[in-house]
C-alpha cells in the first residue's frame, strides 16, 4: 500500500516536472568544443537556463567542430537538425551557399531581440557578414594568432624585446643559438597561420576575387606572393638549426616543447594563453603579435575560432529562444564569462573598454592577452584583410599542409610543394564552383 | 555442381523479409545513392545537385595522389595479409601440438580480434611514438633513425604491424578449428610411417589446410582494403605527406571532413569494384588449386 502511494506521488511528481518543462520553449544547439571548453559551452547553457524560465537551451557536444558539421549535416538531411550550430570558418562555405541558413542580423529584427551589431570589432564582423554587412553568424568564441615566447631564455641571449618582423625573429633565433638553445623555434605547419594570417598581417593576397569574397570563379595566388620567401625562411632556418619541427604525429607538439622549457618560441592562438598559463611553465613567459616582413606596412590579422549558426526550418518559438540565447552569449558579463574560462578575446567594443577599465588585462593571469586585440584592430579591414571564402577550404588547407611537410621532408622544394598545392587547390576550387553553379555569396 | 531447386512459398518469403530489408536499408540502398553521386555534383546541405558523367572518376583517375593512395592500399593488403596468416598459422600449428599452457594460449589468441581498430592504433601508439614509445629506444642508439612522422616506410610499416596483429586473431581461429578437424588416423597412421612433426606439417597438416587457406585469403584481403580506416585515423591520419593515406581513409577525409560527397562517392564505387575483382580473380585462379576433400 505504501509503495503504491509512493509510486503514485512519483509519478504526479514526474507528470508536474513535464507540464513544467513543457512550458518552456527548447531549441537545440550542437557545439564542437571539446575538453575544457566543451564544459564551458555547457556552462553558457546552463547559465542561460537559469537566467530565465521561457527558454531552455539543449546543448549537446559533437565531439570537434568537423564532426559537429558532419553531423548536422547527416540531421539537416533526415530533417532533424538543432537549431543552432557551431561552426567553424573554413567549413561553413557550403552552408552559407545553400542559403539553409537564418542571417542572425535578420533573426533579432524580425523576433525583436536587440543587439547592438555596430559594438562589434570591424574584424571580426567583416569576417561573420555578407557583402551588404548582415550578420551570417553570431561571433563568439574568437581568437587570433600571436607568438608566444621564453623570456628567460630571451635574457639569457642578450635580447629584450620580442621581435616585431621576421628579419628580427630570425636575429633573435641565431642569438638564442648562440646562448646555447639548442631548439629556438618549435615550428609546426599551420595553414592557418602560415598562409592566412600571413597574408593578412602583409596585406598580400591568398586567392583571386579578394580571397573569393566577389565570385567563385577564384584561383589561389598564394604561390606567387610573399608567402613563398616566408615558407622557404622557415625551411632555412630548420636547416641552420635555428627552427626545430615540433609536432605531435612525431612525438610532441610545438605548445609541450614551449611548456617544458626545451624550445624558446612558439606560434599559437591567443585561445593557448590560457592553457599555457593552466600548464605552469616554470619560467617567465610573454607572448606578442605576429611578425610582418621589414618594408612591408602592416595590417590586421582576422580572426579565428567559431561562431554560432542559426538553421532553417525551425518553429517561430525555436528561433525566438535561439535569438535569445545568442543576445544573452552577447552580453558583458557572459563574454567575461568565457575570457575568464579560455584564451579567447572580447567581441565587442564596449566590452573590451570596460574590462580595460576594470583592470581586467592588468592582472595575472590575463596579463597582455589584449595584445591579440591590437593584431586584430592594427588597421581597418581592406579588400585583402577582411577574411577568406572559399569553397573546399578544409581540403585547401590540407594540400598546403602535406605539401608544406613534403617539402620540410626534403622530397621537394618549398616552391614545387607550394606550385602543387596551389594548383590542386585550384582544381577543389573549381569543383566547388561547378557544384554551386549560378550561385554567389551573400 | 549440384542445384537444389524450392517452390515459392508464402511461409519462407515472410520469413526472409526482415533479412531482406536489412540487407536492402543498409546496403543496397545507400550503394544505389553512392552510385548516384558518383556521377552528380552533391551539395552537401542537399539543395540540388548536376549531372556531370563520368568526370567524378575521370577526376579521381587521374590524380596522381589516388594512384598513390591505391599503391599502399594494395602494399597495406598483401603484407597484412601475409603477415598475419603466416602468424596465425604458426601460432594454430604450435596451439594444436597441445605445447604446454595451449589452454592459456588459445583464449589469449582470440582476444584481440575483440579490440576495436581505433583502439588497437590508440595502443599501437605507445609502441611506435618516436618521442615516447618503445620503438625510441632505437633514438637513443641513434638519434632520429626512428620517426613514422619523417619516413613514409616506417609509417607504413607501423600501420601494417598493427593491422597485421589485430587480424593475427581472426585466421588464427580458423586455422586451429581446421587443424583440430583433420582425423587423428592421418596423423597417427603418419607418425607409424615415422614422419616427425615438421613433415606432418608440410605434407599432411598445410594441404588439408587449404580450403581454410582460401577462406581466410578472401576474408583477409578483403577486410584490409576495407576495414583499416580506424588504425589509420588513429595511428598516421594518412601521413606522412599522404603515404598512409588508403583507399579507404581518403574516402572518409574527401567525404566526410572536405564534404566532397560526389568525388567520396565516386572513390567507393572504385574500390568496391577493384574489391570484387580481386575475389573473383582469387576464386577463379587461386581456388584452382584448393582441393575441398
Amino acid at each position: 500500500m505504501n509503495r503504491t502511494m509512493t509510486s503514485v506521488a512519483a509519478l504526479g511528481l514526474a507528470l508536474m516536472g513535464s507540464a513544467a518543462a513543457a512550458e518552456k520553449v527548447k531549441f537545440e544547439y550542437w557545439y564542437g568544443l571539446t575538453g575544457d571548453l566543451g564544459a564551458v559551452v555547457l556552462e553558457t547553457c546552463n547559465r542561460f537556463n537559469a537566467s530565465q524560465a521561457e527558454y531552455e537551451a539543449v546543448c549537446v557536444g559533437q565531439d570537434g567542430y568537423e564532426k559537429a558539421v558532419q553531423n548536422t549535416i547527416a540531421a539537416f538531411r533526415a530533417e532533424k537538425h538543432p537549431t543552432l550550430l557551431q561552426s567553424f570558418d573554413a567549413g561553413t562555405a557550403d552552408l552559407m551557399l545553400s542559403g539553409e541558413f537564418y542571417p542572425v542580423t535578420q533573426l533579432m529584427a524580425d523576433t525583436g531581440v536587440t543587439v547592438d551589431w555596430s559594438d562589434y570589432f570591424p574584424g571580426i564582423a567583416n569576417y561573420y557578414s555578407s557583402s551588404k554587412g548582415e550578420f551570417f553568424s553570431m561571433p563568439w568564441n574568437s581568437s587570433t594568432p600571436v607568438y608566444y615566447f621564453n623570456k628567460d631564455h630571451f635574457a639569457k641571449a642578450g635580447l629584450t624585446e620580442a621581435p616585431l618582423t621576421w628579419e628580427g625573429m630570425e636575429a633573435a633565433l641565431v642569438k638564442l643559438k648562440e646562448s646555447g638553445q639548442a631548439c629556438g623555434l618549435a615550428y609546426a605547419p599551420s595553414s592557418w597561420i602560415d598562409l592566412e594570417q600571413f597574408s593578412m598581417a602583409h596585406n598580400v593576397p591568398v586567392a583571386s576575387n579578394n580571397n573569393g569574397y566577389d565570385g567563385l570563379n577564384t584561383e589561389l595566388l598564394y604561390n606567387t606572393t610573399l608567402h613563398v620567401k616566408h615558407m622557404e625562411n622557415i625551411q632555412r632556418w630548420i636547416t641552420e638549426g635555428v627552427a626545430s619541427i615540433r609536432t605531435a604525429a612525431a612525438g610532441k607538439s610545438a605548445r609541450d616543447s614551449f611548456v617544458e622549457g626545451e624550445c624558446s618560441v612558439f606560434f599559437s592562438s591567443i585561445a593557448d594563453h590560457n592553457t599555457v598559463h593552466k600548464l605552469k611553465p616554470s619560467f617567465a613567459w610573454d607572448v606578442q603579435i605576429i611578425p610582418t616582413y621589414e618594408g612591408v606596412e602592416r595590417h590586421n590579422t582576422v580572426v579565428g575560432g567559431a561562431s554560432l549558426w542559426v538553421l532553417s526550418g525551425k518553429t517561430p518559438e525555436e528561433y525566438k529562444a535561439a535569438a535569445t540565447y545568442l543576445a544573452f552569449l552577447a552580453t558583458k558579463e557572459e563574454q567575461q564569462f568565457l575570457l575568464e574560462n579560455s584564451g579567447y578575446i572580447p567581441v565587442t567594443k564596449s566590452t573590451y573598454e570596460a574590462l580595460k577599465a576594470e583592470g581586467f588585462y592588468s592582472a595575472e593571469p590575463y596579463i597582455n592577452r589584449d595584445i591579440a586585440m591590437k593584431s586584430l584592430t592594427f588597421t581597418e579591414p581592406g579588400p585583402l584583410t577582411r577574411g577568406i571564402r572559399l569553397g573546399g577550404m578544409i581540403q585547401i588547407r590540407s594540400e598546403w599542409q602535406s605539401e608544406v611537410e613534403a617539402a620540410l621532408a626534403g622530397q621537394k622544394t618549398m616552391k614545387e610543394a607550394l606550385d602543387t598545392a596551389t594548383s590542386r587547390g585550384n582544381d577543389i576550387l573549381a569543383r566547388f564552383a561547378k557544384t554551386y553553379e549560378g550561385k554567389s555569396f551573400p | 555442381m549440384r542445384r537444389a531447386y524450392f517452390k515459392f512459398s508464402w511461409i519462407a518469403a515472410v520469413l526472409l523479409a526482415p533479412q531482406l530489408m536489412i540487407i536492402f536499408v543498409f546496403f543496397y540502398w545507400p550503394s544505389a545513392q553512392a552510385l548516384y553521386w558518383a556521377f552528380t555534383l552533391e551539395q552537401p546541405w542537399g539543395g540540388g545537385n548536376t549531372w556531370v558523367g563520368f568526370e567524378n572518376f575521370a577526376n579521381v583517375l587521374s590524380d596522381p595522389y589516388y594512384w598513390g593512395s591505391v599503391r599502399v592500399s594494395v602494399i597495406y593488403a598483401v603484407a597484412t595479409t601475409i603477415l598475419a596468416m603466416g602468424m596465425a598459422l604458426i601460432l594454430a600449428l604450435f596451439a594444436d601440438r597441445q605445447l604446454a599452457g595451449y589452454r592459456a594460449y588459445r583464449i589469449g589468441l582470440i582476444w584481440p580480434y575483440a579490440v576495436a581498430a581505433p583502439a588497437v592504433g590508440l595502443s599501437f601508439q605507445f609502441v611506435f611514438n618516436p618521442g615516447a614509445g618503445i620503438f625510441s629506444y632505437l633514438n637513443t642508439l641513434s638519434p632520429g633513425v626512428w620517426d613514422p612522422s619523417v619516413y613514409p616506410w616506417q609509417a607504413i610499416a607501423s600501420i601494417v604491424i598493427a593491422g597485421a596483429w589485430k587480424q593475427v586473431a581472426y585466421s588464427f581461429i580458423f586455422f586451429l578449428a581446421a587443424l583440430q578437424a583433420i582425423p587423428r588416423s592421418l596423423s597417427e597412421a603418419a607418425v607409424m610411417d615415422g614422419a616427425r612433426p615438421l613433415r606432418r606439417m608440410i605434407d599432411l597438416q598445410l594441404p588439408l589446410l587449404t580450403p581454410t587457406f582460401f577462406f581466410l585469403l578472401v576474408i583477409n584481403i578483403t577486410d584490409s582494403f576495407t576495414d583499416s580506416f580506424g588504425i589509420v585515423d588513429t595511428l598516421t591520419g594518412g601521413g606522412p605527406f599522404r603515404s598512409t593515406d588508403l583507399m579507404v581513409y581518403k574516402i572518409y577525409t574527401d567525404g566526410f571532413q572536405s564534404l566532397d560527397y560526389s568525388g567520396a562517392a565516386a572513390q567507393s564505387i572504385i574500390l568496391m569494384l577493384l574489391v570484387m575483382a580481386l575475389t573473383f580473380v582469387q576464386f577463379r585462379y587461386i581456388e584452382r588449386r584448393v582441393h575441398y576433400t
